[in-house]
C-alpha cells in the first residue's frame, strides 16, 4: 500500500513529506530527481519508477510532482488515482493547488492527508465527508473560531460514512432547491495535411451541481441514450437501472460532482466543427519560410464557434515571425518557440487568416519536422455528439426543485498535421 | 488566515519559545503552539525535543488539538519510546469513549506508533474494537491488525487476531468487509503459503455482495482478492463474471482494470462457443479505450496492460487501432507504448493506415520516438507480408531524407526484412551502400556489414567495402568485430580467389590481436574449419538460415499467462513476474490461468508440471533482433535442423535453453578437427547437458514446498572425458536452500586430491554458497557423496543459458 508521499516542486525541491507507516528517508527521492533530470521536460517523467528497495509512483499536476513511495506490490492505478484525488482535494479546499498555497496551509494539508489514508488504505476521499471532518479554511470562520474557541475539526462522526450512500451527508437543507447539469463534450481529433480526419472521438462528461434538501432520488433520462455505449458513472448511479432502462437513477452527493463521463468512439461519425487550410513551408536555402493559415466553419449545427485559438510549436531554428492576422492577435514566444493566434469568434462571412514569413537561423539546415497545429474552440449550447437530456424527475421529496441543463462543446486534443 | 505564520519564528530560541507556549494555560495558545510544532515537523525540522510538552497537551476534549498531538506522536514515538509510554493511558481511555470517532481515532493512532512496548498495551483495546458495535470502529480496527502485524507478526498470530479478521469477511457492513480483505491481503503478502484468504464459494458470494456496496477503493481490494480464486466450473466462472462486469463502468480506472483482470482470468474457463463468451469479449473493449482518455499517468499504466491483453486476446481491440494513434503532445512514455501496441494490432486490414501514421511519426522531433517509429515500419513488413513492399519503399524514402539516425535505424530493420524475405528486395542494396560512410552506431554498422557479407556475390566491390571497415578493427565494438569476421569469411567462401589476403588479415586480427574470448573463439573455429575442410566450412557458414519469426518481441507464453493474472499490478507495468523484483518474496506463488473446461485441456500447475516433461504446445524460441546479430552459434553455425529441442515450459523463468556448446558445437569440433582445443589445457570443461534439464526443475520448484521432488542423479561427466573422474549429480532443494548433490567416483589409477569447483556465469545467478567440501584424497575406485549449497546471488549473465560446470581436481 502507499507508504509515503513527497511533494516536489517543479524545480526539484521536496517541500512536504508524509509517512503513513515507518518513515522513509527523503533520499529515496534522489532516484526520482535523477529520472526528472534525465527526462528534461517534467511531463516526460515516467510515472512508475523502480529503485533497489522501493517503487516510486508519481503524477505531475499544476507544476507539482506528487511522488508516492511504496514497498510492496500495489496496483499502480490505485496509487495514481489516489494521488489525483489528493490534488483534487487541495484544489477544492484552497482554490488552487500550488506550492505556496500548500505551504500556507500545511497543517490543514497534513490533517487532510491523515484523514485520507490510514496505513496506506484510503479512508475518506469523498469531498463531502472530508469537509465535515476538516473544515476548509475561511477567513470568517477563523475570526469566529478565535472568538468562540471553536475548531476547524468536526467533533462527530461524518454521517455519510456508514450509510448506504456514503457520498451524501444527512440533514442537508436549502431554501432554494436547485439542480444544474452541464453536458460538456470535448473533441479529440487528428486531421492530416489535406484536412481528412485521421482519428476523431468525443469525450463527454456530465458535471452536476445539486443543492437539494433532504434525500432526493433523481432520475435523468436522455432523448437518445443509444449514443452512449461506453460510460463510467459516479458511484451513486444505479447500474442496474441503466442496463435495463437506459436512465440515470441516483441519490446525488451534495454540491458539485461529476455524474458520468462517456466516450463516443471513432466508430461513430464525429462532426468536425471547423476546417483549416494551411501551408507552412521552409526554403531549402535563404533561412526563411512562409506561413498561411485560414480557418472556416464546417459542421457547427448552426451555432457560433467562439474562443477560437491556434497554437503552433515552431521548429527550434525559427528565430522570428512577421505575420499579419485579418482577425485577432498573434504572439510568438521566442524562448519556447510557440506561436499563438487568438482569434475569438469565427465569422463565417469573413474567414480569419494569418499570413506572412518566418525567419530561421542563418546556416541552420531546413527543419526536419513539420509543426502541428493545435486548435482550441468552444461552442455554446451544443453537444456535438447530439446527446440531449429529455427530463429530470425527483422522487422522495415533496418540494419542487429548479432544474437546468447546459450544453457546451470544446476542442480537446484537436490537432492538424502539416 | 494562513499557516505560513507558523514558519516565521526562526530565531535562536524557537524551541524554547514553543515550550513556553505549549505549557500555557490558555487553550487557544496551546493549540497554536502545537500547530507550529506540526508545521516545523512537516518540513523536516527536528522538534523531537518538545516531546513531553506536546504529550502533555493530549488530555483534552478538543478534538482538533487531540488529532494534532496524535500526528506528532506518530512521527516521534519511535525516537522517544519511553516518553511514548506516557501516552498509553490516554489511548486506552479514548478507546472506551462514547464517541465512535474518538474510539476509532485512538485505535488507529495506537497502531501507527511503532514502539514494541506500546503494542503490548494495544492488544486489549484492539480486541474490543474489532467487535465494536459501530462499523466505523470495526473497519478502522481491521486495518489496525495489518499495522500491528507489520510491527510484530508473532503477536498478531498469538493473540488470534487473524481469525477475528477472517470473521470480519462475513461482516454485515460492506466497508468492514473491504477493509478486512485489504488487511488480510497485505498480511498474506508476507506469508505466501499461509492460506489466509481461504476462498470458497460462500466467501466469494459475500465478497460479491459487498462489492456492489462498498467504496471505490474497497472495490479494488475485493476485485484483486477475487482474482486469486479459482472457480470450480465454468458455470461458477460465468456467474462471477456476470456480477463483476458492471464494475467496468466505474469512474475509477483502478476499479476498471482490476475488473478486467478478474474477467480476463475467469474467461479462460468459459467454453469459446458460449454466447456469453462473445458478449464478454465485446464488453471488454470500451472500458479499455476509455482508460486512454484519462490523465497521461493513467494512460501509461493502461497501455502497459493493454500490451499484455492484446497479446493474449488480440480480438478484443482489433477494431480500435485509431485510439492508439499518437498525438504530438503526448508524453514520450505514452508515445512509445502506443507505438508498440499499434504494431501488435497491425494486420492486413489496417496496414495502410498504420504505415501512413508511422511515416508521419518518422518526421517528428523526438529522436527516441522517431527511431522507434522507423523500427516499427520494419516490424510491420515482417509481420504483414502483403505490406512488405510498401514498407521497404517507405524505408527507402526515409533513407533519402539523409537524417542520420533515421538512416541508421532504417538499415537495421532492412537487414531483418532481408532475413524474412530472402531474394526479394536485394535491389535496394545499392542505395544502402551509398550511406555506408554516415553510419556511426554499432548496430547499424553491424547490420550493414551483415548485408554486405550475406550478398557479397552481388556487390562488386564487397571486398573494398569490408576492407575499409577493417582499418579501424580494434576500435569497433564487439558486435561489429564479430560481424565483420563472419562477413569476410562469407566473402572468402564466395569469392576465394581475390580475398585470400583479406581473410588472413581478419583471422589474425581476431585470434592474435584481440583480448575478447568470443571473438578469438569464433576466429579459431573459422580458421580451423577453413584449413581442415573448406567444403564443410561452406556448408556451415553459408548454410541456409532459418527465417526469423513474425512477431519479434512477444512475451514468452508462460510468462504472459502469469502476467495476465497480475493485470493492474506493478508486475504488469514492468512486464516481469513479481518473483523477479518483489523483495524477500522467494516464495511468491506463480499464478496461472485456469484451464478451459470446455476444451478439456488441462493446464498443469508449474510446481508439478515441469517434472512431467514436454507441454502440449512447446513455446517457439523467438530470439530478439539484437541477439540474432550477435549470436554466432545460433545464426551462423547451427544448421536449422538441430536448433535444439523445444524447452519445457517452466514457470516464470524464461529458459529458452539449448545447450549449444554441449550439443552442436562439441560434436562439430570433434568431427572437424580431432581433439577439442580445450583438451590441451589443464582444466577440462564438462558440458552439463543432462544437468540443464534438471535445472528446469529447480526453476519450477521455486514455489515448491520443502522436501519435494528432486530428480535422480545423472552422469554429468563420464570418466572417459574426465580423465578418470566420473561425476554424477542432481539439483535439489533442502530446507529452502538449493543444493547441488554430486557423486564423485575415481575411476583412474591414481589418487585424486584438492577438489575445487567453479561456476561459470549463468543466467540463474547460481553460485556456490560455500566451499566444496571433499574429504580428500579420493583413492582409486572410491566414491564419495558431496553436497554443495548454492545461492542465486552470483553474477547473472543474461544470455541463452549455457551452464558449463568446471570441476578441477589435481591429479
Amino acid at each position: 500500500m502507499i507508504h509515503s508521499l513527497f511533494l516536489v516542486s517543479h524545480s526539484g525541491d521536496i517541500f512536504l513529506e508524509k509517512h503513513w507507516k515507518s518513515v522513509i528517508s527523503r533520499s529515496v527521492c534522489d532516484y526520482f530527481l535523477e529520472a526528472k533530470e534525465k527526462a528534461g521536460d517534467p511531463e516526460n517523467v515516467s510515472p512508475v519508477l523502480r529503485t533497489p528497495h522501493h517503487y516510486i509512483i508519481s503524477i505531475y499536476r499544476d507544476k507539482l510532482f506528487f511522488v508516492s513511495v511504496t514497498l510492496t506490490e500495489v496496483p499502480p492505478l490505485f496509487v495514481i488515482e489516489f494521488l489525483h484525488r489528493v490534488a483534487d482535494t487541495f484544489q477544492d479546499y484552497f482554490g488552487e493547488c500550488s506550492e505556496s498555497v500548500i505551504k500556507d496551509n500545511t497543517v490543514t494539508v497534513y490533517e487532510l492527508l491523515e484523514e485520507m489514508l490510514d496505513n496506506g488504505f484510503p479512508l475518506a476521499t469523498e469531498s463531502n465527508v472530508l469537509k465535515e471532518m476538516i473544515r476548509p479554511p475561511n477567513i470568517l470562520r477563523s475570526v469566529v473560531n478565535t472568538l468562540t474557541g471553536g475548531s476547524n475539526v468536526g467533533g462527530t462522526l461524518p454521517t455519510g460514512q456508514l450509510s448506504n450512500v456514503p457520498w451524501r451527508r444527512a440533514g442537508v437543507k436549502y431554501t432554494n432547491n436547485e439542480a444544474y447539469f452541464d453536458v460538456i463534450e470535448e473533441i479529440d481529433a487528428i486531421l492530416d495535411k489535406s484536412g481528412t480526419t485521421v482519428f476523431a472521438e468525443i469525450q463527454g462528461v456530465i458535471e452536476a451541481c445539486v443543492k437539494l434538501t433532504g434525500m432526493p432520488d433523481l432520475t435523468l433520462s436522455f432523448m437518445n441514450p443509444r449514443l452512449l455505449d461506453d460510460v463510467s458513472f459516479h458511484p451513486c448511479v444505479r447500474f442496474k437501472r441503466w442496463e435495463s432502462e437506459r436512465v440515470l437513477s441516483f441519490i446525488p452527493p451534495d454540491g458539485n460532482f461529476r455524474l458520468m463521463s462517456y466516450h463516443v468512439s471513432s466508430q461513430n461519425l464525429v462532426a468536425i466543427p471547423v476546417y483549416v487550410k494551411q501551408n507552412i513551408s521552409f526554403l531549402e536555402t535563404g533561412s526563411c519560410g512562409r506561413l498561411d493559415i485560414t480557418i472556416g466553419p464546417k459542421q457547427t449545427m448552426g451555432k457560433m464557434v467562439e474562443s477560437l485559438m491556434v497554437t503552433i510549436p515552431m521548429p527550434k531554428s525559427v528565430l522570428s515571425v512577421n505575420l499579419t492576422a485579418t482577425q485577432g492577435t498573434y504572439t510568438f514566444d521566442v524562448t519556447t518557440k510557440v506561436l499563438l493566434w487568438d482569434i475569438g469568434k469565427l465569422n463565417p462571412q469573413k474567414l480569419p487568416n494569418l499570413k506572412g514569413s518566418l525567419s530561421t537561423q542563418t546556416g541552420a539546415p531546413k527543419p526536419e519536422e513539420n509543426p502541428s497545429l493545435n486548435i482550441d474552440l468552444k461552442i455554446q449550447q451544443l453537444a456535438i455528439s447530439g446527446l440531449k437530456v429529455s427530463r429530470l424527475d425527483m422522487y422522495g421529496e415533496k418540494y419542487k426543485p429548479f432544474k437546468g441543463v447546459k450544453y457546451v462543446t470544446k476542442a480537446g486534443k484537436f490537432q492538424v498535421r502539416t | 488566515m494562513t499557516d505560513s505564520k507558523y514558519f516565521t519564528t526562526t530565531k535562536k530560541g524557537e524551541i524554547f519559545e514553543l515550550k513556553a507556549e505549549l505549557n500555557s494555560d490558555k487553550k487557544e495558545k496551546k493549540k497554536e503552539a502545537v500547530k507550529k510544532v506540526i508545521a516545523s515537523m512537516t518540513v523536516g525540522k527536528d522538534v523531537s525535543a518538545l516531546f513531553p510538552d506536546v504529550v502533555n497537551c493530549m488530555q483534552t476534549d478538543n478534538l482538533e488539538l487531540k488529532k494534532l498531538v496524535y500526528l506528532y506522536l506518530m512521527n516521534y514515538a519511535k525516537s522517544q519510546p519511553d516518553m511514548a509510554i506516557m501516552a498509553v493511558n490516554t489511548f486506552v481511555k479514548d478507546c472506551e469513549d462514547p464517541n465512535p470517532l474518538i474510539r476509532a481515532l485512538a485505535v488507529r493512532t495506537m497502531g501507527c506508533i511503532r514502539v514494541d512496548k506500546i503494542t503490548e498495551y494495544l492488544c486489549e483495546p484492539l480486541r474490543k474494537c474489532l467487535k465494536d458495535e459501530d462499523p466505523y470502529v470495526r473497519k478502522t480496527a481491521a486495518v489496525c491488525v495489518a499495522k500491528l502485524h507489520d510491527i510484530n507478526a508473532q503477536l498478531v498470530e498469538d493473540q488470534g487476531f487473524l481469525d477475528t479478521l477472517k470473521d470480519l469477511i462475513s461482516d454485515s457492513n460492506p466497508m468492514v468487509v473491504a477493509n478486512a480483505v485489504a488487511a488480510l491481503s497485505e498480511i498474506a503478502e508476507s506469508h505466501p503459503n499461509s492460506n489466509l484468504l481461504d476462498l470458497n464459494p460462500q466467501t466469494i458470494n459475500k465478497l460479491l455482495t459487498a462489492l456492489n456496496e462498498c467504496t471505490e477503493w474497497g472495490q479494488i481490494f475485493i476485485l484483486d482478492c477475487l482474482a486469486n480464486y479459482t472457480p470450480r466450473d465454468d458455470r461458477e466462472s460465468q456467474s462471477i463474471c456476470e456480477r463483476v462486469t458492471p464494475r467496468l463502468s466505474h469512474a475509477n480506472s483502478a476499479v476498471v482494470l482490476s475488473a478486467v483482470k478478474v474477467l480476463m482470468k475467469f474467461m479462460e474457463m468459459l467454453p469459446k462457443d458460449l454466447d456469453y463468451y462473445g458478449t464478454l469479449l465485446k464488453k471488454l473493449a470500451p472500458p479499455l479505450v476509455t482508460l486512454l482518455s484519462a490523465e497521461p499517468e493513467l494512460q501509461y499504466v493502461a497501455l502497459r496492460n493493454i500490451n499484455l491483453i492484446v497479446q493474449r486476446r488480440p480480438e478484443i481491440l482489433k477494431h480500435e487501432m485509431k485510439v492508439f494513434f499518437v498525438k504530438y503532445n503526448d508524453p514520450i512514455y505514452v508515445k512509445l507504448e502506443k507505438l508498440d501496441i499499434m504494431i501488435r494490432l497491425a494486420s492486413q486490414a489496417n496496414i495502410a493506415q498504420v504505415l501512413a501514421e508511422l511515416k508521419e511519426y518518422a518526421t517528428e522531433v523526438d529522436v527516441d520516438f522517431v527511431r522507434k517509429a522507423v523500427r516499427a515500419i520494419g516490424r510491420c513488413a515482417i509481420k504483414v507480408e502483403q505490406s512488405a513492399e510498401r514498407c521497404v519503399s517507405t524505408l527507402l524514402d526515409l533513407i533519402q531524407t539523409k537524417v542520420n539516425y533515421v538512416v541508421q535505424e532504417a538499415i537495421v530493420v532492412i537487414k531483418d526484412i532481408f532475413r524474412k524475405y530472402p531474394n526479394k528486395y536485394e535491389s535496394v542494396i545499392a542505395t544502402l551502400c551509398e550511406n555506408l560512410d554516415s553510419l556511426d552506431e554499432p548496430e547499424a554498422r553491424a547490420a550493414m556489414i551483415w548485408i554486405v557479407g550475406e550478398y557479397a556475390e552481388r556487390i562488386d566491390n564487397a571486398d573494398e567495402l569490408l576492407e575499409s571497415f577493417l582499418e579501424g578493427f580494434h576500435d569497433e565494438s564487439t558486435q561489429v568485430q564479430l560481424q565483420l569476421l563472419t562477413a569476410i569469411v562469407k566473402l572468402f567462401l564466395k569469392k576465394p580467389t581475390e580475398t585470400q589476403e583479406l581473410v588472413q588479415q581478419v583471422l589474425s586480427l581476431a585470434t592474435q590481436d584481440s583480448d575478447n574470448p568470443d571473438l578469438r573463439d569464433r576466429g579459431y573455429i573459422y580458421w580451423r574449419l577453413l584449413s581442415t575442410d573448406p567444403v564443410a566450412a561452406k556448408e556451415v557458414v553459408l548454410a541456409e538460415k532459418p527465417l526469423i519469426s513474425e512477431e519479434t518481441d512477444l512475451i514468452e507464453p508462460t510468462l504472459l499467462e502469469e502476467l495476465i493474472c497480475h493485470i493492474g499490478t506493478l508486475a504488469s507495468v514492468y512486464h516481469k513476474p513479481p518473483s523477479a523484483f518483489v523483495e524477500g518474496s522467494r516464495g511468491v506463488q506463480h499464478k496461472r490461468l485456469p484451464g478451459s473446461a470446455g476444451s478439456g485441456e488441462s493446464v498443469e500447475s508449474p510446481d508439478t508440471g515441469s517434472a512431467a516433461g514436454v507441454p502440449d504446445a512447446p513455446p517457439a524460441v523467438i530470439p530478439s533482433q539484437g541477439d540474432l546479430l550477435g549470436d554466432l552459434l545460433n545464426l551462423d553455425l547451427t544448421p536449422p535442423a538441430t536448433s535444439g529441442p523445444p524447452p519445457p515450459a517452466t514457470s516464470g523463468l524464461q529458459l529458452g535453453a539449448m545447450d549449444l556448446l554441449g550439443g552442436g558445437l562439441d560434436s562439430l569440433m570433434g568431427a572437424g578437427f580431432g581433439a577439442p582445443p580445450a583438451a590441451t589445457a589443464a582444466p577440462f570443461s564438462a558440458p552439463v547437458s543432462g544437468g540443464l534439464d534438471d535445472l528446469f526443475d529447480l526453476g519450477g520448484g521455486v514455489g515448491m514446498p520443502m522436501g519435494a521432488y528432486s530428480p535422480p542423479k545423472t552422469v554429468w561427466l563420464p570418466a572417459m572425458k574426465g580423465k578418470g573422474l566420473e561425476i554424477s549429480g542432481t539439483f535439489a532443494r533442502r530446507g529452502g536452500v538449493i543444493q547441488m548433490e554430486m557423486t564423485l567416483t575415481n575411476k583412474a589409477m591414481s589418487v585424486m586430491t584438492d577438489f575445487a569447483i567453479q561456476f561459470n556465469r549463468n543466467s540463474f545467478g547460481l553460485a556456490p554458497a560455500g566451499p566444496l567440501q571433499v574429504l580428500t584424497p579420493l583413492s582409486p575406485n572410491q566414491s564419495i557423496e558431496v553436497s554443495l549449497p548454492l545461492s542465486t546471488v552470483g553474477p547473472v549473465m543474461k544470455m541463452d543459458p549455457l551452464n558449463n560446470l568446471q570441476v578441477k581436481p589435481t591429479l
